[in-house]
């Protein structure tokens, strides 16, 4: 039987211009010496330049930097024991209220997860500002390290764990010296899941931010809205090449860690 | 009458303790919100900080009086804007749904066909954009879409049209921008279903005398269900609530419900109507998300 015919071919071309050619379009506009952004007036750096001149931009992207390195730590943390509450705790009380929570987050359109949690932070009286839209994100971000964890938990055989636990290993010792090796990758893809979630996050972080506490995404949106500029092609070329740097990163450090595992598996 | 402290000794336990953590996190952060949301649905709108008034009105007795009020719930129904609004916003999902399905199972269905050393290289080529912020993405259509965009500026001079075709600020461009931004969202799904299939079974379909596309239909597409329905469901409920793509690239036509929403809250300060907006959505959605969730958990077990 044919396996791998000219349609498979032909929908690969045109599905992969299609996810592309946007993004090549708008970084090769970056480079454009004239301020038209859909007229090639030659090469050009200067709108990085004007960028490290725009005081409103580098602020905003330090505001961001801080609220995505602290959540997706935080969230780290939290969805790991929550991936790990999914997969290896069996059924306890609540556990489809919690899994419904887990869930729920990945799905539900952002409006209403940011004036949810808007409106409590008012409720409150908790002033909004970096504070809140750090915790807003650590609550969605922690949901797909949950998941990430649990997928990789379901995955590997536990009788080490049991092994360790039968010696005398208390369980604290045994998540630290056999069970967290073992889901490192999926902890770290995870990590990086969740500092490009909060990176990218415009809706959430509108609702909950405060006054001096603007996010580069809601730099970025005012900037849209006045209009297409080479300027927010320029920043949007440092997000893409950022984001691409670190999940190729990612990809190699599971491919080495997998490696690892098949050598000590021969030996 | 005396507690056994066995009782408290069983619920303090270390098991408990590591449930406690993420569960009291969500039940604060994401659960406790939505009784606030349901409050203020309930209440009027004041010129104070904040906009809303307080359910319990504390008089002269030792008792509150409750003074509630569906007035908000009232508005939605007789201003026909908010109902064209939902609509509006479950055609525009539904559509884009099947549209992403149709473009996302071909990819879906190929990567998995290529042979075994592309698929890694592929699946990541998938992901990537997915990575990539979202704002970024739609934000890239403008520059093609617009009338003297490079879609327009291709196309004429090449001479295969006269005059710019209006795209931008359409439904058309928000079906585009809906399709790009979640088809790593479908293609995931169906792809580590797809991957799975056993092809043996393809085979002796084959074998028997069926053609490709009869063996398509009648045994590839019922063996990848779970996934197209999980796909489904990862565009479906959140396109509903869809703000940022009918904001930057639909017109004053476009009504969606999410828009609506930022609309209320942002605009006319209306915290009371946006709540009851976001309430009556959450209702549409409720049995979708429960129906993904046991499509999820059914997936893990």
């Amino acid at each position: 039987m044919k396996k791998f015919g000219s349609f498979n071919i032909f929908s690969l071309i045109v599905g992969f211009s299609f996810l592309y050619i946007p993004i090549i379009l708008l970084i090769l506009f970056s480079f454009n010496e004239s301020r038209l952004v859909t007229v090639w007036g030659g090469f050009s750096t200067k709108w990085y330049g004007e960028l490290l001149q725009n005081q409103g931009i580098k602020d905003a992207a330090w505001v961001t930097i801080k609220v995505a390195f602290v959540s997706s730590t935080i969230a780290t943390i939290l969805g790991t024991i929550a991936g790990l509450v999914m997969t290896r705790f069996g059924n306890f009380k609540g556990r489809t209220l919690f899994s419904g929570m887990i869930y729920a987050p990945m799905v539900m359109p952002e409006v209403i997860i940011g004036l949810s949690t808007l409106l409590m932070f008012v409720a409150l009286a908790i002033d909004r500002g970096i504070f809140t839209v750090t915790l807003a994100h650590i609550t969605f971000s922690m949901c797909y390290v949950a998941v990430v964890v649990q997928s990789r938990m379901s995955s590997y055989d536990d009788s080490l764990t049991e092994a360790a636990l039968d010696l005398g290993c208390t369980p604290f010792r045994t998540f630290i010296l056999i069970t967290l090796p073992i889901i490192l990758p999926a902890v770290i893809s995870g990590w990086l899941l969740s500092f490009t979630l909060s990176l990218d996050d415009l809706v959430i972080a509108s609702f909950t931010s405060g006054p001096g506490s603007t996010t580069l995404p809601m730099k970025i949106y005012s900037m849209v809205r006045l209009g297409v500029t080479p300027e927010i092609n320029a920043v949007s070329t440092i997000l893409v090449g950022v984001v691409t740097l670190g999940v190729i990163t990612a990809s190699l450090i599971g491919r080495r860690q997998k490696q690892q595992i098949l050598k000590t598996q021969h030996t | 009458m005396q507690t056994n402290p066995n009782f408290f000794k069983s619920i303090f336990n270390g098991r408990n303790a590591v449930i406690a953590i993420p569960y009291i996190w969500l039940l604060l952060l994401f659960l406790l919100p939505f009784i606030y949301v349901l409050k203020i649905s309930f209440a009027e709108t004041i010129y104070a900080r904040p906009p809303y008034s307080s359910l319990l009105i504390w008089g002269d007795s030792w008792l509150p009086s409750i003074k509630a009020s569906f007035d908000n719930y009232l508005f939605l129904f007789s201003d026909s804007l908010y109902i064209k609004a939902y609509l509006s916003s479950l055609k525009i999902a539904f559509i884009s749904t099947i549209l992403t399905l149709i473009i996302g199972y071909s990819i879906a269905y190929s990567v998995a066909r290529a042979p075994t050393r592309w698929r890694g290289i592929l699946l990541m080529l998938v992901i990537l954009p997915f990575w990539t912020s979202f704002l970024i993405r739609v934000y890239a259509w403008i520059g093609i879409l617009k009338t003297e965009g490079l879609l327009n500026l291709a196309l004429m001079s090449i001479g295969i049209i006269e005059k710019p075709l209006m795209i931008m600020n359409t439904d058309l461009a928000v079906y585009i921008g809906i399709v790009y931004s979640y088809l790593p969202f479908m293609i995931l799904p169906l792809y580590a279903n797809l991957e799975k299939m056993d092809m043996s079974l393809l085979e002796a379909a084959a074998d028997l005398g069926c053609r490709p596309f009869k063996t398509f239909w009648t045994v590839t597409v019922p063996l990848s269900l779970s996934g197209i329905i999980a796909g489904c469901f990862l565009v479906f409920i959140p396109v509903m609530g869809e703000f940022v793509i009918p904001d930057l690239l639909g017109g004053s036509e476009t009504l969606m419900i999410g828009k609506v929403l930022w609309t209320e809250f942002f605009y006319n300060r209306d915290w009371p109507v946006a709540s009851a907006v976001a309430i009556l959505l959450l209702a549409i959605l409720v049995v979708p998300i429960m129906l993904y969730q046991r499509s999820q958990e059914k997936a893990i077990s």
